[in-house]
């Protein structure tokens, strides 16, 4: 600990041991604490505890009967188990009887204190980190704390009870890691006391009737067995596994959830070697036993198993699929599509009992849909992946929700009345087909996936979100739909579609609902992207109105909107899919072009995003070589960098010195005898190379936006500033000397203007730069200096302990001078 | 009566009227029978495979036969749709009682019954055909005109006197005020949430409350939201007026509506809206107004042409106490509560009382213009589809639900020009009646057939039918349905000064009685308890006596008994009282005590004591004051 922290400390600690003090905020002792964590980690304890006596003062203050806060009383019991984390500390403590005062019944324990969650929570943290040698588990057993733990597992507080699961764990790991060094596979009988304690608590939970209880002895378990893989977990889950199996046997199955999280745990340990230990037949069983809604989240994590029984992972995907199945035997019995897709399950089950009420029946596919989605991409995946009855299932259940479903039977009526209009179940019922979209299905069922997608794209019921979701599908069929031979283009199904579809987005496009606008919009940047180069998408494009209406959005009311109109216009534009049509209201208006239009939005729109958009798209065009940019690249560049370097929102900024580096980079990596832009005047004498290539960079004033933005209020926009020129030097470095071509500021101009601008006072320019002095600035400047301090985060002084030990006692009004605080 | 709706969709029979002659209407064919018969084909005219009448429309009335409307003494509106036929009902029934009905209603239902009036009025037609309605010959007239029934009740249009005569019989109220109707019942209107002062009725007795919920919406647009608390512990609730397209979400339609308009305008083409003067429109206007600017039609002139354009965006202006909360706030700002103001002021909107005079000289394409009448058979709307019907660039876009929109197209047939059909009906649909029934909980669900099963063409959507516990009753038309509750308690009030001269006893803690001497009043269906009048004097016997002055018999009352005999305390009594032969024998009802020396049996049952002994009074007395001690006396 620095000295001036030393001098603070004593002040500090009586400001919280006095009651009548407003007491720091919790963040405040937060940081505190982390403070103490980290000169305990990197030092001794016991030196810190015996230099700075003041600290044991506070602890031994807090015991007095007084009016404390909690939050101070918290954060002493919590310093007191970082200290005595060090087994001399804890001797050291122990001498002064201060920890069982603390930690015992005579402590916080037995007040009125207890009474705060807080007061609780710091009890409970300051044993998990005092808990670390022998020695702290003997006073554990000596002072009684483990029965307190055992009944804080029931806590009002929900993180006290957490927390208290978490430090039984955590006793429970430490006592068995000093026995069982030697003896791997000690029978529990011969554990350590405190071991053995623990585990007789869990077993006498698991066999309680009480589902709170059970429910902490398997979240305890859970644990232990998710972050503990030494090899006497597998002689506890030996122990404990027949009184888990009982649980299997009551109706219903008490605490299922936990019981569902305890099995995959065990299940993923790595030394838990499942056949031994009666596993698999364990999950089995579960599966057989628990409702639907509760097996799934089993079902899921037994498929997610690296390794494990076929017949198990057969059961689990069909306790998975059933929902689908019903949905598919409700609504298509006379299709012939097996009754599960793997034919095996869900014969008994009906819609009727698995699918009972509509707030279940939407949980259940919902959760049933996700899970499948996450399954699809697995290695892992079950296979053969019944990819054509999903397909059904997934259009099937779309058909359901908008009422297009035409089911014969009752339970598919009462399907059908549950799910029309569901938002909730499009959405999932969208994801997941969108996913199914990496796998192929039956030339017949991809009709169909294309035909519901296009209800859904066309139907005025489609609320945004799902229309969003409808477009994301739409894209992924479409993107995984097979070349027909020869490459190139769509293939002709997909063609048929898209013929279908572009009259779709002109009505979308005109929505009052700017979600809709918008997710048009990204749909079209992304077809664009993908298809804008192929023959049929372009003549479907061309033929519609999309690209005007597009066009028009630029100017919608809705700064999202304009911001993906900005996009989809740059990718239009970069495809050549930009008709500029005289418009019908004004057919004498010039229409203006494109790159001024952005510009115009650059330099003038209100809200940052269709900015930023707009720099996207001319970083985009710039290294395309877009026919507009390639007509004069230097006057693109310096108008729009002039624009951006004004631009309040340093993410404009930043993309502006992206799209500097692709100039630079364009220009300098041209060889110089090629560059197009090193115009060499005649009556001056040849310039050397690095002349030649700087000559462009200067011309757009490249380094003026570049030395501007190096002194940015942003730092961001600061470091990469400092990137590109760093890029820029090393560049120029290899270049031999340069000579005067006359006329400029001279270098120690700019430096002065420099200094001046990163004192604040940017107001005046730097005036047209010539190479040589370009090069001496970038020379002359400490780049990686400044680099180093950028690196730092910015709240690097605010951080310091010494700035934090200030505050809290400035606070506490004891340091006047920093009364008139900045902030 | 509830309501008093009337049935438009019979001028979809009839061929439309045009503003100004039409040689495509003047030329069609006449209709023949199959036999080349033509004696009708100077009354109906064929278009496109359909059959029209080629006469003035008229319209179906509400049922007359089932009862002697003259019987009716009160009429109850719930919106102003639902009054259009009340100058039937007022002016040729009879009918003397009063109508009900909200000032909003009545105001904007005047100003609907004013244009129907104006369209049909202000283009005669000199033919009236009638040699088509004869039995034997509809029969065999082609579909849809064979099908169609009661036909001999169609009536021609109303006439603006009998308009404002049947106005003039509406008595004006206002959301929960209190009406008493004769004594017997309280009708009470509730905010329904559908249009401008559109009302649900409650119909409460002291003991008995019956809803009836007509035409209410859930959704926010303009109107005063609906007060659903006030329906809660209904005996019956009738429910009727959801909306005529479940499956089309208004939400959705709005968009649809929108962008189908910014689509054809800025292809060039017209908009053509064919709409009622009041309602959906200012919804429409608004969510155009805040559309208008982001879709790029900030230049596009918005035309509504009715005969009473100005009185109705003026009327909605001015009915702030009616409107939803947020309207309201804007009249104390003070603003206009609905935007159209701003659009009538920037000349976005243009209102015009007809084509003829202004619109014609201000008229500049492409444009938008919401017009009526709906059905497409009158109205200014007629001249538009024939102006612009056949331009594939131009769309109707049908916002009204009333109305088939392939039936109002067909006598346009064939037409070009693009058809969009955006029912927008805010009324409830299943869910919002489903959540609506589980919140107010009536004991019985009152409605109309149609609504306790899907419909005929979609029979899989369970969601599109009422679902409530227990069913909902239906019925049918013409059908005579019992409510199922009974009127079993009546409220009777007591005057103060008999109510003064009441001793009541507690009997058992908390319940006491008294005994009530009075006479009881009853008018008006509302019942009093007076104090019986003091016995007169006689006056020397000179007076005639008169019926009237009878008294009534006061006699001096026993007191009256309560209270249950403890048989064993009576035995116990008895033998304290000399009675040593005591026997008891439990019967069914009760408990027999028999003194047998004294040959006497006191029959002890839960409401009656008889004392059974042989011409001794003595005995009997005493035996009688003996039990008497066990009883309260009042």
């Amino acid at each position: 600990m620095d000295p001036e922290c030393s001098q603070l400390l004593p002040a500090l600690c009586s400001v919280l041991a006095d009651p009548r003090q407003p007491v720091a905020d919790d963040t405040c002792l937060e940081k505190l604490l982390d403070w103490f964590k980290t000169i305990t980690e990197t030092g001794s304890s016991l030196l810190l505890v015996q230099e700075n006596p003041c600290l044991v003062t506070l602890l031994c203050h807090v015991l007095k009967p007084q009016d404390l806060s909690p939050r101070v009383l918290a954060f002493s019991l919590r310093l007191a188990g970082v200290l005595a984390a060090h087994e001399d500390c804890f001797q050291y403590l122990q001498q002064g009887e201060l920890l069982p005062s603390l930690f015992g019944e005579a402590g916080p324990l037995g007040g009125a204190a207890w009474a705060a969650p807080t007061v609780r929570s710091g009890w409970i943290q300051g044993l998990r980190s005092l808990v670390r040698h022998p020695s702290s588990l003997r006073f554990l057993a000596h002072c009684g704390a483990v029965d307190t733990i055992f009944s804080l597992q029931g806590d009002s507080s929900l993180f006290v009870a957490s927390a208290a699961g978490q430090l039984l764990v955590h006793i429970l790991g430490l006592s068995m890691q000093g026995s069982a060094e030697g003896h791997p596979s000690l029978p529990p009988a011969d554990w350590p006391a405190c071991a053995q304690k623990i585990v007789g608590h869990i077993e006498e939970s698991l066999r309680s009737a009480a589902t709170p209880q059970i429910a902490q002895a398997l979240n305890v378990l859970t644990t232990t067995f998710g972050h503990c893989h030494d090899p006497w977990t597998q002689v506890l889950w030996v122990r404990l596994s027949p009184l888990v199996a009982c649980l299997l046997e009551k109706d219903p199955v008490p605490a299922a959830h936990s019981l569902v999280d305890l099995l995959l745990s065990v299940a993923r340990s790595p030394v838990l070697s499942s056949s031994s230990c009666g596993l698999w037949e364990t999950l089995a069983q579960t599966l057989s036993r628990l409702s639907p809604t509760q097996a799934g989240p089993l079902a899921l994590g037994i498929l997610k198993l690296q390794e494990c029984p076929q017949a198990l992972r057969a059961q689990a995907f069909a306790v998975l699929l059933q929902p689908l199945a019903c949905v598919l035997e409700a609504t298509a019995p006379v299709i012939g599509l097996p009754s599960s897709p793997d034919g095996t399950a869900g014969a008994s089950l009906t819609a009727d009992s698995l699918l009972p009420s509509r707030a279940a029946c939407v949980g259940l596919l919902c959760r049933t849909l996700a899970h499948l989605e996450l399954l699809q991409p697995l290695p892992q995946r079950p296979s053969p992946w019944p990819q054509a009855p999903l397909l059904g299932a997934a259009v099937t259940v779309l058909r359901l929700c908008d009422g297009s479903a035409t089911p014969t039977s009752d339970a598919g009526r009462h399907l059908c009345a549950f799910l029309v209009g569901c938002v909730r179940v499009q959405r999932a019922a969208l994801d997941f087909l969108g996913t199914l979209s990496q796998g192929a299905g039956p030339r017949e069922l991809v009709t169909q996936v294309f035909a519901v997608l296009l209800e859904y794209l066309t139907s005025p019921d489609s609320s945004p979100t799902v229309l969003k979701k409808a477009f994301q599908a739409t894209f992924r069929w479409l993107q995984s739909s097979p070349e027909p031979l020869g490459g190139g283009d769509l293939e002709p199904h997909a063609q048929l579609f898209l013929r279908e579809l572009l009259p779709v987005l002109p009505k979308r496009l005109c929505s009052p609902c700017w979600e809709v606008r918008d997710s048009s919009l990204e749909f079209l940047t992304q077809m664009t992207r993908r298809w804008g180069g192929q023959a049929s998408f372009r003549r479907v494009l061309l033929a519609s109105e999309v690209p005007e209406l597009t066009e028009q959005l630029l100017r919608d009311p809705e700064s999202y909107v304009r911001a993906s109109a900005v996009s989809a216009m740059g990718q239009l534009s970069s495809q050549g899919l930009c008709v500029t049509p005289a418009s019908p209201e004004h057919p004498e208006a010039q229409q203006k072009s494109l790159l001024a239009e952005l510009l115009h939005i650059l330099s003038t729109d209100s809200e940052g995003f269709p900015r930023r958009a707009v720099m996207q798209v001319f970083t985009q065009w710039l290294r395309d070589s877009h026919t507009d940019v390639v007509a004069n690249t230097e006057r693109f560049v310096a108008r729009v960098l002039q624009v951006a370097s004004r631009d309040l929102d340093w993410e404009v900024r930043s993309q502006g010195l992206e799209l500097a580096l692709v100039f630079l980079e364009q220009t300098l990596g041209q060889p110089s005898s090629h560059c197009p832009y090193a115009v060499t005047p005649p009556t001056v004498a040849p310039l050397s190379p690095v002349a030649q290539a700087l000559r462009p960079l200067c011309r757009v004033q490249l380094f003026e936006f570049a030395f501007r933005a190096l002194f940015d209020c942003d730092r961001p926009v600061a470091q990469k500033s400092c990137d590109l020129l760093l890029f820029l030097r090393a560049r120029t470095a290899s270049y031999g000397g340069l000579e005067d071509s006359g006329g400029g500021p001279d270098a120690a101009s700019v430096e002065a203007a420099l200094q001046r601008w990163q004192s604040g006072d940017q107001g005046q320019p730097l005036g047209e730069l010539e190479p040589k002095a370009v090069v001496a600035v970038l020379r002359s400047l400490d780049l990686e200096g400044l680099r180093g301090a950028l690196a730092e985060s910015s709240d690097r002084m605010g951080k310091s302990p010494r700035s934090l030990l200030q505050d809290v006692l400035a606070t506490a009004g004891i340091l006047g001078e920093n009364e008139a605080d900045c902030y | 009566m509830l309501d008093c709706g009337l049935d438009m969709t019979s001028t979809l029979h009839f061929l439309p009227l045009p503003l100004v002659q039409s040689p495509r209407l003047s030329n069609l064919p006449g209709w023949s029978l199959k036999d080349g018969n033509a004696f009708l084909d100077k009354e109906l005219k064929e278009c496109s495979g359909h059959v029209f009448v080629d006469s003035v429309p008229e319209f179906c009335l509400p049922e007359t036969e089932l009862i002697d409307l003259s019987t009716v003494d009160v009429i109850l509106i719930s919106n102003y749709h639902c009054m259009m036929a009340l100058p039937y009902i007022t002016e040729h029934t009879g009918f003397t009682g009063t109508v009900y009905a909200t000032e909003p209603t009545v105001q904007i239902g005047r100003l609907l019954m004013e244009e129907l009036v104006n369209f049909i009025e202000r283009v005669p037609k000199a033919q009236s055909a009638s040699l088509w309605k004869n039995k034997d010959i509809q029969r065999l007239l082609p579909s849809p005109l064979k099908d169609t029934v009661e036909v001999s009740t169609w009536r021609r249009c109303y006439t603006m006197q009998e308009v404002n005569s049947a106005l003039s019989k509406i008595q004006l109220v206002g959301y929960s005020q209190k009406i008493e109707l004769f004594g017997a019942v309280q009708v009470t209107p509730l905010s329904s949430g559908y249009a401008l002062g559109s009302s649900n009725w409650i119909i409460q007795s002291h003991y008995e409350k019956v809803s009836y919920v007509s035409g209410s919406s859930l959704l926010t647009t303009h109107p005063q939201p609906m007060d659903q608390a006030s329906l809660k512990n209904s005996d019956v609730l009738v429910l009727t007026g959801l909306t005529q397209i479940p499956t089309a979400n208004p939400d959705g339609m709005v968009g649809e509506f929108c962008s189908n308009l910014a689509l054809t305008v800025r292809n060039g083409g017209n908009v053509l809206v064919p709409c009622y003067p009041s309602g959906v429109i200012y919804d429409l206007l608004e969510c155009l107004y805040q559309y208008i600017d982001s879709a790029g039609l900030s230049n596009i002139p918005f035309y509504f042409i009715s005969p009473v354009a100005n009185s109705s965006l003026e009327f909605s202006q001015i009915f702030a106490e009616w409107l939803c909360h947020n309207k309201q706030t804007k009249v104390y700002l003070p603003e206009p509560p609905f935007p159209h103001a701003e659009l009538i002021q920037t000349n976005k909107l243009k209102h015009y009382p007809s084509l003829h005079g202004d619109f014609s000289s201000d008229f500049r394409q492409p444009c938008v213009v919401f017009t009526g009448h709906p059905s497409l058979r009158f109205g200014d709307v007629v001249h538009f589809m024939e102006l612009w019907g056949k331009s594939s660039l131009n769309t109707v876009i049908f916002t009204e639900p009333d109305f088939s929109y392939l039936e109002a197209l067909a006598p346009y047939q064939p037409l070009a020009m693009k058809c969009i059909y955006c029912p927008i009906d805010t009324r409830l649909n299943f869910i919002q009646v489903s959540k609506l029934l589980k919140e107010v909980q009536p004991l019985h669900v009152v409605c109309p057939e149609q609504y306790t099963q899907p419909p005929p063409a979609q029979s899989h959507r369970m969601d599109l039918m009422i679902d409530c516990q227990p069913p909902a009753m239906s019925y049918r038309r013409a059908e005579v349905l019992a409510l199922p509750f009974k009127r079993r308690y009546e409220k009777i009030e007591i005057m103060p000064e008999l109510a003064d001269s009441l001793v009541p006893m507690e009997i058992k803690p908390g319940i006491s009685l008294a005994t009530v001497s009075a006479v009881l009043h009853t008018k008006d269906n509302k019942h009093v308890l007076q104090p019986p009048p003091r016995p007169i004097q006689p006056a020397g016997g000179k007076k005639r006596k008169r019926a009237s002055d009878d008294i009534p018999d006061c006699k001096v009352l026993k007191p009256l008994l309560s209270g249950s005999i403890p048989v064993e305390q009576f035995v116990q009594a008895l033998e304290k009282h000399g009675f040593s032969d005591v026997k008891v024998e439990d019967t069914a009802k009760g408990h027999i005590v028999l003194l047998q020396e004294a040959e006497t049996l006191i029959q002890i049952e839960e409401d009656s004591t008889h004392i059974i002994c042989d011409n001794d009074e003595m005995l009997r007395v005493r035996l009688r004051d003996l039990v008497l001690k066990f009883l309260q006396k009042f």
